[in-house]
């Protein structure tokens, strides 16, 4: 490893630069590419039944006049798909005693979710192939649903899969220190319990799939909307018994993801398998009611929480006991224990304090899988803990900032290992919470709420402290034996006119992926961002990697690219060198040419390229031009770089009515190396309104039978820009020393905070009237339930 | 989530449309702007054998000034409804409701006439006709008829129009006091969770005469009449009141008792602002 | 009931005509008859806004009319819009503050934010708000795109 980027580099790169995105014009003309606008000759469309029920045994299925119907080419049921796709399992054996049982592309005897699919129509359009679905004539046996949690995991209950023998998919304790002393000896105990309702992404564009196979050759190609076209292949090629190097995965440009695409589904998988059994281009969108009951769900959890301080407001010991829903399977390859996993590792974490006790139960029930979803976790464990601290805060008379002031991990106190385990390579929480009360003028807002309540206006301030795992090593998935990459790869190649081709293994929803990776290796080789062209999301095309999810591309897939590039530009200057009769170490790279370290131009960097590709007759004897280098990187010395921040929410609530009016919102994040301010802001601000969505709006609300009451978007409410507040946004840098850039991940930092400082912002709000809301979405409904007025 | 198939007509007249309607029964479904009626269609809630497009109909178009008032045609876009000087004139609580509805581009297709027709409970336009004292005009295949609003809407998407009739036009007398319209929504746009639509004649600091129409709470645009006569008493009584006059249902935002209680906050919001806009 | 009709629109400027069914909705026609996949689905409706475009010159809801209805119509997309450079300013402002991340709402966002510059041509950041509010975005969380388009305002401001 060498040396971290120093200030000298930094003048003549783009690393920190707020650099608008090349790619993203032709996306503003209409020009994007999504897997929909994709045209292929002879394609046909799939359409689904799905299951009505939560839970039933199917009795009978008579596709014979959905066969008949017009445009029809196929009907595909669970029978046609026996043998020609594995069945998959969501387990990972690094998670000790967790089990699920095998998942099939369609249901064959049992649907365990409202939604689930059960038969495939191929028709030549999707409108043929609706109305053929309405034609199948299907009969069930409707079975007791199993929506709650708690019936779920009581003893005795019935198992939703008889040879799992119960409902626990993984349960997990932590005891660390002396909890039980800590809590015997407390000055003060605040407890109390706070549920998260279960929702979902709701991507723009839905789930996209179009796959073809080619039996004259034995391909296999899918056009996917998807984070992870690498781990899709290798999933494909496994799943449906075809050599790998038959496999390939493109993915274009994905109209949203946030982790809702990077999980296996079933429909997907019988997409492929009716390429597969066709031989033909085979496209299955999810239309905006589907995806309400099939995408994956996220953030079912109800926590029981408990915090022991001592009177000066020293946290003493945190307690918290998770169960969380995830629907009938595990998912695959990730599994579904990973959001409980990092709720109870998380909590608390960015204290000091020691003594930290956690039981998690991740539980079965009919409703649809539920997974990892933008923040993961995050957003669970920095709420509650968040909302205890601000509760203790209360209770011990003293200010919410000055309470985590005290207890804040210090700035120096690094390398850090919190209770759970969590290593913590270096992090500004100090600075961070300083910063940000400055910035939001604090003792300004607090004075301005105070006048106002005198006048019957409530307004709420609300602080959340968090940390945020990025740039994931093999521990997180590989070691369990998922098809799972942490490392990435970047290849850069220099052109015979100059320009410079890089190709990169993370991959483009929108975050700014391609112009992150051109910025680097732009700077590195002394290019204009114009002379780089960044190619992704194609498995044929890129080198193995990862892609893009819990938050790694710039931190690991940037590093790739900056190792890539520097290799590259040694290999340039030792050509140079040769041409020049120079030595390579006084020479650089700058504006396009080869320069003297004077800054003097020596030779064109085209010229070069033309001499490697061309004029070979020209070299000196014994010099062969390797005009490309790929290079490959993974975080080896910590399983997560983890980054850190401080959030607030400032808002006004009626409380006649119990809306909430958002005023505004305030991020300071640490992400390590920024490449470009520009796109880590808006990242941070997405993520904060995603954030907000759970915290006041969001639910998947089903009844006892198992049914979803509102999956539609008149009736799901995402946030809209009518409601959202301005976001401001700094930044502190403390970057990781494990790479040369320096960088850590910036995607989920904004939802993992958020619904924290919301709900503070609510519940100090409420502060007066001595009711606290902690179910989550804080609707109005739960307001005036809280203040007794519905 | 495509539409299932169906037959198209584009009827030029009035006469035309009404024919049409009569020949096919139950299998027809009118289409206006369409903007409740597609979503419907798409999701395969519906399956008419037969759409009748409106939108070319002239006799159900047009704003105009009539005496006592105006007649907004069936077919003016809730965008020109909200555009009209007339309107805005006449009957300025509709020009404070239109911005409520929807979203502009839903604006730009949906119709006066065809929010009537929908009878959505959580809607706008019904409420605000009753608080006019509107009188709509009816075309079927037995002639023309008019029926007052406070008669026309019967429950949830149910109306006094028979399957084979067309709403025409709807008769607004000049609105008699100042415009009373609050909402409560959870984003701009949504369907009101409680919404009051109506005016209010202040006289000296008090509210001397009002027409109270809530909506988003009950079955349909409901008029709150013991609250307004209460009114004359004491604000406080008019909010007792709303027991007798509200009968609200519970949705997936709001309970029954959180309905009642938010007409209630709507009430004393609408009578503060007019007395302080009086004042 | 496979009955179809022939309609004949103007779509950016061009004359078009076509023999379709009823039930084929306009953003499916855009997009499946005509090539035009700049205009978007995502809820077919009415809700999101990701299919917004011009049709008489007002903004509207491509999942909410079918194609038969438009005989006679003008019709413009993002494409046409975007190639006359009636959107260049609010895409320039929209690029230079990344108010676009994944694309999939631009096309909708553009016409919309462009409809209100034209009636509204200094608006607030409230209004801005407002009427984008059917606009449904989940990537940028609209800050980015309020400050777009108050730029774009001011850059037609200045060019009056």
């Amino acid at each position: 490893m060498t040396a971290p980027l120093s200030s000298a580099d930094l003048p003549v790169s783009y690393i920190g630069k707020s650099v608008p995105r090349p790619n993203a014009r032709r996306l503003l003309a209409g020009r994007g590419q999504y897997v929909d606008d994709l045209r292929l000759p002879r394609l046909v469309h799939v359409a689904f039944l799905r299951s009505p029920h939560a839970h039933a045994r199917l009795k009978s299925l008579d596709v014979a006049a959905a066969l008949r119907a017009p445009g029809v080419v196929r009907v595909v049921t669970a029978k046609d798909l026996v043998g020609r796709c594995m069945p998959w399992v969501g387990t990972l054996t690094h998670f000790k005693g967790m089990k699920s049982a095998p998942q099939h592309p369609l249901v064959s005897a049992r649907a365990t979710w409202q939604g689930e699919p059960i038969a495939a129509v191929v028709a030549e359009s999707r409108a043929l192939a609706e109305d053929a679905v309405a034609l199948i004539e299907i009969a069930w046996e409707e079975l007791p649903p199993l929506t709650d949690m708690d019936a779920a995991l009581a003893p005795g209950a019935a198992p939703l899969h008889a040879e799992l023998g119960d409902n626990l998919c993984f349960g997990r304790t932590i005891d660390a220190g002396a909890v039980d002393e800590a809590f015997a000896k407390a000055d003060c105990v605040v407890e109390e319990s706070y549920s998260f309702a279960r929702h979902t992404g709701v991507c723009l564009e839905p789930r996209s799939i179009l796959a073809n196979f080619d039996p004259a050759d034995g391909t296999l190609t899918v056009h996917y909307s998807s984070q992870a076209p690498h781990m899709m292949k290798e999933i494909f090629a496994r799943h449906f018994n075809l050599p790998e190097s038959a496999v390939r995965v493109i993915c274009t440009d994905v109209g949203g993801s946030y982790g809702i695409k990077i999980h296996v589904y079933p429909d997907d998988m019988t997409t492929v398998a009716i390429a597969l059994l066709l031989g033909r281009p085979v496209k299955f969108i999810a239309d905006r009611l589907e995806s309400f009951v099939s995408d994956i769900h996220a953030r079912e959890h109800r926590i029981a929480a408990r915090m022991a301080l001592a009177k000066d407001g020293t946290i003493a010991a945190l307690t918290i006991d998770d169960v969380t829903g995830i629907g009938p399977y595990s998912t695959y390859p990730r599994t579904s224990a990973v959001e409980g996993n990092q709720v109870v590792g998380l909590a608390g974490a960015w204290y000091r304090c020691r003594n930290y006790r956690a039981q998690l139960r991740v539980a079965f029930q009919t409703k649809p899988p539920t997974t990892q979803y933008r923040a993961v976790g995050h957003p669970i464990a920095t709420a509650v803990t968040e909302a205890l601290v601000d509760r203790a805060a209360a209770a011990l008379g003293l200010d919410p900032a000055e309470l985590r002031r005290r207890n804040l991990i210090p700035d120096d106190a690094y390398p850090w290992t919190t209770a759970s385990g969590l290593k913590f390579e270096k992090l500004s929480q100090q600075a961070a919470l300083a910063k940000l009360l400055a910035l939001m003028d604090y003792d300004g807002l607090r004075r301005e709420q105070v006048a106002l309540r005198s006048r019957g206006i409530y307004r709420g301030i609300g602080l959340a402290c968090f940390v945020e795992l990025t740039n994931p090593g093999p521990a997180f998935y590989g070691v369990g034996g998922a098809p799972i990459s942490a490392q990435d790869g970047c290849t850069v190649r220099l052109d015979p006119g100059g320009s410079v081709t890089c190709a990169t293994g993370v991959t483009e929803q929108g975050q700014g992926t391609e112009t992150m990776v051109a910025q680097i290796v732009a700077g590195t080789l002394g290019l204009t961002l114009d002379k780089v062209r960044v190619v992704t999301g194609d498995t044929e095309r890129t080198p193995y990697g990862g892609g893009t999810w819990a938050s790694r591309g710039c931190g690991i897939g940037g590093e790739a690219a900056l190792q890539g590039a520097r290799a590259l530009k040694a290999n340039i200057l030792a050509l140079a060198g040769a041409m020049l009769q120079a030595e390579p170490a006084a020479l650089d790279l700058a504006g396009g040419w080869v320069v003297d370290r004077a800054g003097n131009r020596r030779i064109g960097l085209d010229e070069v390229g033309r001499a490697a590709y061309f004029r070979g007759d020209t070299l000196p004897p014994g010099v062969q031009p390797e005009l490309v280098a790929t290079r490959h990187y993974m975080p080896r010395q910590y399983p997560f770089a983890f980054t850190n921040g401080a959030q607030a929410s400032y808002l006004e609530l009626d409380i006649e009515t119990g809306f909430v009016k958002l005023l505004k919102h305030w991020v300071v994040e640490d992400c390590g190396r920024v490449v470009n301010p520009l796109l880590v802001e808006e990242q941070i601000r997405g993520g904060v309104v995603q954030g907000i969505g759970g915290a006041l709006f969001e639910e998947c609300i089903y009844d006892e039978r198992g049914q979803l009451l509102n999956g539609t978007l008149a009736d799901y409410l995402v946030p809209m820009a009518g409601e959202m507040p301005d976001i401001v946004v700094e930044h502190i840098e403390t970057p990781t020393a494990e790479s040369v850039l320096g960088a850590k991940g910036a995607g989920e930092a904004g939802t993992g905070g958020a619904p924290a400082a919301v709900m503070n912002a609510v519940n100090d709000a409420l502060a007066p009237f001595k009711v606290r809301v902690t179910s989550q979405p804080i609707s109005p409904r739960r307001v005036l339930e809280a203040l007794g007025k519905a | 989530m495509k539409a299932p198939p169906f037959r198209y007509a584009r009827p030029r007249t009035l006469d035309a449309a009404l024919k049409l309607l009569a020949d096919e029964g139950d299998g027809a479904r009118l289409l206006a702007g369409g903007q409740s009626l597609v979503p419907a269609l798409n999701m395969r809630l519906l399956e008419p054998a037969l759409l009748i497009d409106i939108n070319g109909l002239s006799e159900l178009s047009g704003i105009a000034e009539i005496a006592g008032g105006i007649c907004v045609g069936a077919l003016t876009r809730h965008a020109a409804l909200g555009a009209s000087a007339i309107v805005a004139r006449r009957a300025p609580l509709l020009t404070a409701a239109v911005p409520f509805i929807a979203h502009e581009a839903i604006r730009n297709r949906g119709t006066f006439g065809g929010s009537l027709a929908q009878a959505d409970p959580a809607a706008e336009l019904p409420a605000c006709v009753v608080a006019l004292d509107a009188q709509l005009e009816i075309a079927g295949p037995r002639g023309r008829r008019r029926v007052a609003a406070r008669d026309f809407f019967k429950g949830v998407y149910e109306t006094a129009l028979a399957h084979d009739e067309i709403l025409v036009a709807a008769e607004i007398p000049a609105q008699r006091g100042a415009t009373l319209f609050l909402e409560l929504a959870r984003r701009q746009g949504d369907y009101a969770i409680a919404g009051l639509a109506g005016w209010a004649a202040v006289q000296q600091d008090r509210i001397a005469e009002a027409r109270l129409v809530f909506f988003g709470t009950d079955i349909r645009a409901v008029e709150a009449k013991a609250a307004s006569v209460a009114l004359a008493t004491s604000l406080d009584a008019a909010v007792a009141a709303l027991d007798s006059d509200l009968t609200p249902v519970a949705d997936l935002n709001a309970s029954a008792a959180m309905k009642r209680h938010l007409a209630g906050a709507l009430l004393r919001r609408a009578c503060a602002a007019a007395l302080t806009r009086a004042a | 009931m496979s009955e179809t009709v022939t309609i004949r629109l103007t779509v950016n400027g061009a004359p078009v005509e076509r023999t379709i069914a009823p039930r084929l909705n306009l953003v499916d026609f855009l997009r499946d008859e005509l090539g035009l996949t700049g205009t978007h689905w995502s809820c077919e409706h009415g809700a999101c806004g990701a299919c917004t475009v011009r049709v008489d010159g007002a903004i509207v809801r491509g999942c909410l009319i079918f194609a038969v209805q438009l005989d006679g119509a003008t019709v413009e997309t993002i494409e046409g819009m975007s190639e006359s450079g009636a959107l260049a300013d609010l895409q320039a402002a929209f690029h230079a503050r990344n108010a676009v991340q994944c694309g999939f709402c631009s096309a909708g966002m553009l016409l919309t934010a462009d409809a209100l510059l034209r009636r509204n041509p200094a608006p607030s950041r409230d209004e801005i708000r407002t009427a984008l509010s059917g606009n449904y975005c989940r990537c940028t969380g609209y800050h980015a795109i309020v400050d777009a388009v108050t730029e774009a305002a001011h850059q037609r401001a200045q060019r009056r």
